[in-house]
């Protein structure tokens, strides 16, 4: 499903919008048809329903110590964001927080890691690829909640502790794992395979043509799939929920805090950890950017 | 125009030949199976295991505290499917999984129509692209509960009709209501719709559409008979994500309903929180048959693996 997200920038847009010469469907030039202001009217009111709410929730949460859950703010300060890491009441945000992001970097790092080699792989046909295939689509759509319970349940069975860096990882990785598989796909089906073969004939060895042709060539593709391991794992909730052990990961606090806190504080949790998306997601778009407009130059000069 | 529906689409989905895996090599097979060996060691354990400790769960026997007696007994399964609370439960989720596919396809459909055919900037449309797809890397918890402020009692959206005099009292149904859940459940999901629809669609060839507008045909006909049907596969790929996400969703229904309504897998949660896993069990299981029977009855529409290795 991430043909365009992972190859986004790339040059060869032109084969996605192609150049306009049609009046009825996307005129160059000339006067729109009214579809046009039918549709930006629509997509307007998409992109507001989709901001919106978060962006009131980013307002509410600078209210000062008055503040309730819903508008007219009261006041400003910072005093929600305070309460969050101090009081006691709204769990442990902190630790949580910490957790979190550990475990997003190890599940960037194996995502990374095993959806490129699964990629490699699956470029040709091999007997028994459309077992693979589907226990991964399977493991894609399956309910969360359910596979968390079966592997909680193993653990048990097997008299393994279940911990955030166990079971939790694993059950993580069986979410991330079909997502980057499938980047990689639309990642590997713009790869030519010329430079591939040039490579070989050239004397290289498949761990240099690996390391010197496709890691540099895909690399704007591997920030993707790496994007995707770390947000969904960050964000996961449904598998971790009965994989992750005493110890809570964030969006696990979050639920929790759901359910009992009833002050702005919830949304200052949500302001910061959007925050820390936005970021991962800002740097991993711009490496990308950064990337292609580094081959461009060099290609040019 | 019935002249347009003469072409045969399908025919150039098969252009590409594709090795059937009959005809390679056991070298190629070996190769193949070590690039993939660590996505199916990571597989076995965390989804087909998992998957079949809850199938045998379902047979199992229960002290009622959590304790599991192997064995073999139906018994949750009768139960299961000797109560009333299922068929309920089975008919609340199939009524917000039906809501919620036809709001995120229109929505969808539209958006990445737009997008494709209506922007004229490239280097726009991907801006935009983007701008659709940056919730998707967000906390969901986060983007539901933020419909609170809007939806509650006291939200902007009562408070802002409440001003204008539209409405006397405030509407209560907006928040904690089923409508609350279909929202937040569209709110989440339509990038789910958008990202595979834009992928086919901007796989047409725009000369096909110059033809059939030098054919004479409407821009309806052109919708009927080429975007769709052309989008066909990015439906059925949506179409999977979403009905699967929402049928195994547990807390919007649980958060954005106020516990007034429930699905399959909600109900399963509280089972569980209980410590009725066979029951549990039992009520995955049949979940999953007929999760699987819908995706499979999808998949009859649209080759995916060619979709999506395409």
């Amino acid at each position: 499903m991430s043909a365009v997200l992972a190859d986004m920038p790339k040059t060869d847009m032109s084969k996605m919008v192609a150049p306009a010469t049609t009046k009825a469907i996307a005129p160059s030039k000339g006067g729109r048809p009214w579809t046009f202001y039918l549709l930006a009217t629509l997509f307007g009111f998409y992109v507001i329903a989709l901001y919106g709410p978060m962006f009131c929730i980013y307002v509410l949460s600078f209210q000062d110590i008055r503040g309730g859950l819903v508008f007219p703010m009261k006041g400003q300060s910072l005093h929600w964001f305070v309460d969050l890491f101090t009081q006691v009441r709204t769990g442990d945000v902190k630790g949580s927080f910490d957790r979190s992001i550990k475990l997003a970097v190890i599940v960037t790092v194996i995502t990374v890691v095993v959806s490129f080699l699964a990629g490699l792989g699956f470029r040709k046909r091999f007997r028994g690829d459309t077992v693979v295939f589907y226990m991964m689509i399977g493991s894609l759509v399956a309910p969360g909640l359910v596979l968390g319970l079966g592997t909680g349940l193993l653990f048990q069975a097997l008299g393994l502790n279940a911990s955030w860096y166990t079971s939790a990882l694993g059950a993580q990785l069986s979410w991330t794992l079909p997502f980057g598989v499938l980047v990689m796909f639309a990642v590997m089906s713009r790869f030519n395979h010329v430079w591939e073969e040039a490579a070989y004939d050239l004397g290289a060895s498949r761990w240099q043509s690996i390391r010197l042709v496709m890691i540099p060539v895909l690399a704007p593709g591997l920030v993707a799939v790496a994007l995707f391991g770390f947000t969904l794992s960050y964000d996961e909730f449904a598998r971790s929920l009965q994989t992750a052990g005493s110890l809570n990961t964030l969006p696990l606090e979050i639920w929790s805090m759901t359910l009992n806190v009833t002050s702005p504080s919830l949304y200052a949790l949500g302001t910061v950890t959007t925050i820390v998306s936005f970021i991962v997601i800002g740097a991993s778009l711009g490496s990308i950017v950064l990337i292609q407009k580094k081959r461009g130059s060099s290609t040019k000069g | 125009m019935r002249r347009c529906q003469k072409i045969d689409f399908e025919a150039f989905a098969d252009m590409q030949p594709s090795l059937s895996p009959a005809q390679t090599s056991p070298r190629a097979n070996l190769a193949g199976w070590l690039y993939v060996s660590p996505l199916v060691l990571v597989l076995v354990p965390f989804f087909v295991a998992p998957i079949l400790v809850v199938l045998a769960a379902s047979f199992f026997a229960t002290d009622g505290f959590g304790g599991l007696t192997p064995g073999f007994t139906l018994a949750s399964y009768v139960e299961v499917l000797h109560s009333a609370l299922t068929l309920k439960l089975y008919l609340a989720t199939i009524k917000f999984t039906v809501l919620t596919w036809i709001f995120t396809l229109i929505i969808g459909f539209f958006v990445a129509y737009f997008l494709v055919f209506h922007v004229r900037n490239q280097l726009l449309a991907i801006g935009l692209f983007l701008l659709c797809t940056v919730p998707f890397w967000t906390s969901n918890i986060i983007r539901m509960i933020s419909w609170i402020p809007l939806l509650g009692k006291e939200g902007l959206i009562n408070q802002v009709l409440l001003g204008l005099g539209v409405i006397r009292q405030p509407l209560e149904v907006l928040l904690f209501s089923d409508l609350a859940v279909v929202i937040a459940y569209v709110h989440q999901l339509t990038i789910f719709m958008i990202v595979p629809i834009f992928n086919s669609m901007a796989r047409i060839d725009k000369k096909l559409i110059e033809a059939a507008i030098d054919a004479g045909a409407s821009r309806f006909d052109i919708m009927r008979l080429i975007v769709v049907p052309m989008s066909k596969s990015g439906i059925a790929l949506g179409t999977i994500f979403v009905v699967s996400i929402v049928m195994g969703d547990f807390f919007v229904v649980k958060v954005m309903s106020g516990g007034g309504s429930a699905s399959v897998v909600s109900a399963f949660y509280e089972d569980v929180g209980v410590l009725q896993y066979p029951t549990a069990a039992a009520s995955a299981v049949l979940l999953t048959l007929v999760l699987v029977a819908i995706v499979s009855l999808i998949l009859r529409t649209v080759d995916i693996r060619q979709e999506i290795t395409r």
